[in-house]
């Protein structure tokens, strides 16, 4: 090893992903904020931490100790994507930059060090640059390897800065835990032989703990003696095809907007047509005059071409409005990133499955043009008891969701659907004998055989047949959105057949066969 | 078919042909081809199938409508359905249309019509509920662009000339007892009109569905006219109440 090749530059953004969703949905960071994954906290704020909540904890028991705690879902998209501006910033600053997650970047240390005139230098240069955009806390670390680095700038305290001299970093990643350079299982085995920290470990002999870990042991060893063999590697940037607009004077009308963005929109497309890609998903950003920001994927059955971008835009501004209405406030600035781009070679047939024929989406995009994105749906049955749970309704061109109507969903009904299934439930009146309206007591049993039947207020006509109470009981464990209807199937006196509802409002009808 | 020289026809059969050749000379196109159709509907629909370029009247049953529509979506084609938010899409599924290849616009709101149109250019079989009365002119108008596109509209309600109309004229359900069972089956009566008032109206006896969720006719030989009407009860208690 020479003497200066494996200095490494570690730039680290202290909770980035807690960061990025505030930015995103214009939470306050110094609330206690969770971001779970699989029912595990993922990422905490500060102020959760203060309250106790770590990551890898349960949820029920983070909130337990944070009563306070915001928890949302993480989304590793969206930490990479806040983090993008990042990249680009720092790149332009110091080249050759590699992202080892979001939130943390590796970089060599001679050449910064060597331009800035000395690695303190640098690594003031590069505070400043993040400030700039905004991040605070950021932490940098300087030692032999990006793992030593890294440590390092978790390991700053008082100051931004933690600069391991060349050729202690072994030393210094001596006293750390042996679990951050194994998996959790080999962490636990190396704790029950005693071997707690990475100094310990690094001095076990290197042919054993081969031959007892692996080749994943033996790297890990190396990391641990500070060895490490990684350098950095420096990432391509990708080519830039996102355009961006800025309107001055702010527009405020759609039809303005939709003329002033076309020919952006093709050179949009061109430009990826160039290289021989197509788009077939994008992100459409909208900033308003009073700070207003509105994001949104689109997805393309097929791919967009110019036209389709514009329309993309006009719908996300449009919502339930018409084409001419004025916004709420003026757009200053409009950008469109491409989401996936794929070569133009895949897509000489339809998109998924079989593809639906070009000519039946140029109708469909006509009349989602005329009536709004949502307005065209394609259908899916999805999980659930209640009939209108099952039915699931994609608008067209966005990819339906997960499959979940082959669970057994106990309490759903049997083979026969009925045909229509409303939206509103209908109102009814069940009726016994003697014209009270029939109840269902705690135990499930009914008052009274019914025996007449009403729709909406009308006149009561007698039942023909029934059958019930079929009790459907949903989410008895949590008190807010628990659920107990009772289902019973009707056959009225035209012998059409209906599904009512009784709930703790009254009855319903929610589904006719008719 | 060749003029009735050779042979003087027995007269049920000459009927037959007479009423065939009517209904050809009605028709709007003579060589207007066949949509594939659910075999169950052979029997109820005028001259056996759907026809490309026709409109459908299909009153009173979304089972019905569905089983029109099955019969297209099973040979692959697509199928779209406008202004019905209340199209239960399980049963549709159940009932052997291909999710797929369905199309949905719940709530086309006023421009129904264009959207019919917008359609109709491109599905080959539209399902619709007006949402008001149509005006002849317009109507006239959507179905020479039908033709056009050999585009079959099946419409849930009211439309000025209709090349049939479909309605349930009795249903009766099997398998609910008082208190006891679940629906299974149901037969049904279903009334057909041809074009104009010429082709008398006929009815026929389906299971929409059977205890296997299929259509059937019912019936010995299955028929179009049903030899015994509906059972008499039945009749009389639709007129009292």
């Amino acid at each position: 090893m020479t003497a200066d090749p494996g200095r490494a530059i570690v730039l680290w953004c202290p909770d980035w992903p807690i960061f990025a969703v505030c930015r995103e949905h214009g939470l306050d960071a110094a609330a206690p904020i969770a971001l779970t994954e699989a029912g595990l906290v993922y990422a905490c704020s500060p102020a959760a931490r203060r309250d106790g909540v770590a990551r890898g904890l349960k949820l029920r028991e983070a909130q337990y100790r944070s009563p306070g705690l915001t928890v949302l879902d993480y989304d590793a998209a969206l930490d990479m994507r806040v983090f993008e501006p990042v990249v680009r910033r720092v790149e332009a600053t110091v080249p050759g930059v590699q992202l080892i997650r979001p939130g943390t970047l590796a970089m060599r240390a001679r050449g910064p060090a060597r331009y800035y005139g000395g690695e303190d230098a640098a690594a003031a240069a590069l505070l400043e640059t993040v400030a700039e955009l905004g991040v605070p806390g950021a932490r940098i670390g300087i030692a032999d390897g990006p793992f030593a680095a890294e440590q390092a700038a978790r390991a700053a305290r008082e100051s931004s800065v933690g600069i391991v001299p060349p050729g202690a970093s072994a030393a210094f990643i001596a006293p750390l835990p042996v679990g951050l350079v194994v998996d959790p299982r080999t962490a636990t085995l190396l704790n029950r032989l005693g071997v707690h920290t990475l100094g310990e470990f690094a001095a076990l002999p290197d042919d054993d703990v081969r031959r007892r870990f692996g080749a994943a042991g033996a790297f890990a060893h190396d990391r641990a003696a500070g060895r490490e063999q990684a350098r950095v590697v420096a990432r391509t940037p990708p080519p830039e095809f996102e355009v961006e607009q800025h309107f001055e004077p702010p527009l405020d009308r759609i039809d303005q907007l939709a003329f002033a963005f076309r020919v952006g929109a093709e050179e949009f497309i061109d430009r990826m047509r160039a290289v021989r890609l197509v788009c077939t998903g994008l992100r459409i950003e909208l900033d308003d005059e009073r700070g207003g920001h509105s994001s949104r994927s689109w997805l393309h059955p097929r791919w967009f071409t110019p036209t389709d971008v514009v329309d993309r835009v006009r719908w996300q501004l449009q919502g339930a409005g018409t084409a001419d209405s004025g916004l709420a406030s003026p757009i200053v600035r409009l950008r469109v990133v491409p989401e996936r781009i794929d070569s133009t070679g895949n897509h000489e047939e339809g998109l998924w499955g079989g593809g639906p024929d070009e000519r039946v989406h140029h109708g469909l995009t006509r009349v989602q043009s005329m009536l709004g994105h949502e307005a065209v749906v394609t259908a899916a049955i999805g999980g659930g008891r209640m009939l209108a749970d099952r039915q699931v309704l994609v608008p067209w061109g966005d990819r339906p969701p997960e499959r979940t109507s082959d669970a057994p969903w106990p309490g759903s009904l049997p083979a026969l659907a009925p045909a229509s299934v409303f939206r509103e439930r209908l109102p009814i009146a069940l009726l016994d004998a003697r014209g009270d309206i029939v109840a269902i007591d705690q135990r499930g049993a009914i008052s009274a055989p019914p025996e007449r039947f009403a729709v909406g207020g009308g006149e009561a006509a007698p039942v023909r047949a029934w059958a019930g109470p079929w009790p459907v009981v949903e989410r008895w464990w949590d008190a807010e959105h628990a659920k107990r209807v009772h289902r019973f199937q009707v056959v009225d006196d035209d012998g059409c057949a209906w599904l009512l509802v009784r709930d703790r409002e009254g009855w319903w009808a929610e589904a006719r066969y008719d | 078919m060749t003029a009735p020289l050779v042979a003087p026809a027995p007269r049920p059969a000459h009927v037959e042909e007479l009423q065939a050749r009517i209904r050809g000379m009605q028709a709007t196109r003579l060589d207007s081809k066949a949509v594939p159709t659910h075999p169950a509907l052979e029997s109820v629909l005028p001259g056996g199938t759907l026809r490309e370029g026709t409109v459908v009247q299909v009153e009173g049953s979304t089972t019905l409508l569905m089983a029109l529509l099955a019969g297209p979506s099973a040979s692959g084609r697509w199928v779209a359905v406008a202004g019905m938010p209340e199209f239960g899409v399980e049963a549709a599924a159940r009932f052997g249309i291909a999710l797929d290849r369905l199309v949905l616009v719940p709530d086309p709101g006023r421009q129904w019509l264009t959207v019919v149109a917008a359609l109709a250019d491109v599905i080959p079989v539209v399902a619709v509920r007006p949402a008001g009365r149509v005006a002849p002119a317009e109507s006239s108008r959507l179905q020479a662009r039908l033709r056009q596109r050999g585009t079959t509209l099946l419409v849930a309600g009211d439309w000025p000339g209709s090349d049939a109309r479909l309605g349930v004229e009795a249903s009766e359900w099997q398998g609910l007892e008082q208190g006891h069972g679940h629906l299974a089956e149901r037969e049904v009566v279903v009334s057909v009109a041809g074009r104009g008032e010429f082709v008398r109206s006929t009815r026929s006896r389906l299971r929409l569905p059977g205890r296997s969720l299929e259509f059937a006719p019912v019936g010995t030989d299955g028929t179009a006219d049903v030899a015994e009407p509906i059972r008499l009860d039945d009749l009389e208690r639709r007129a009292t109440g």
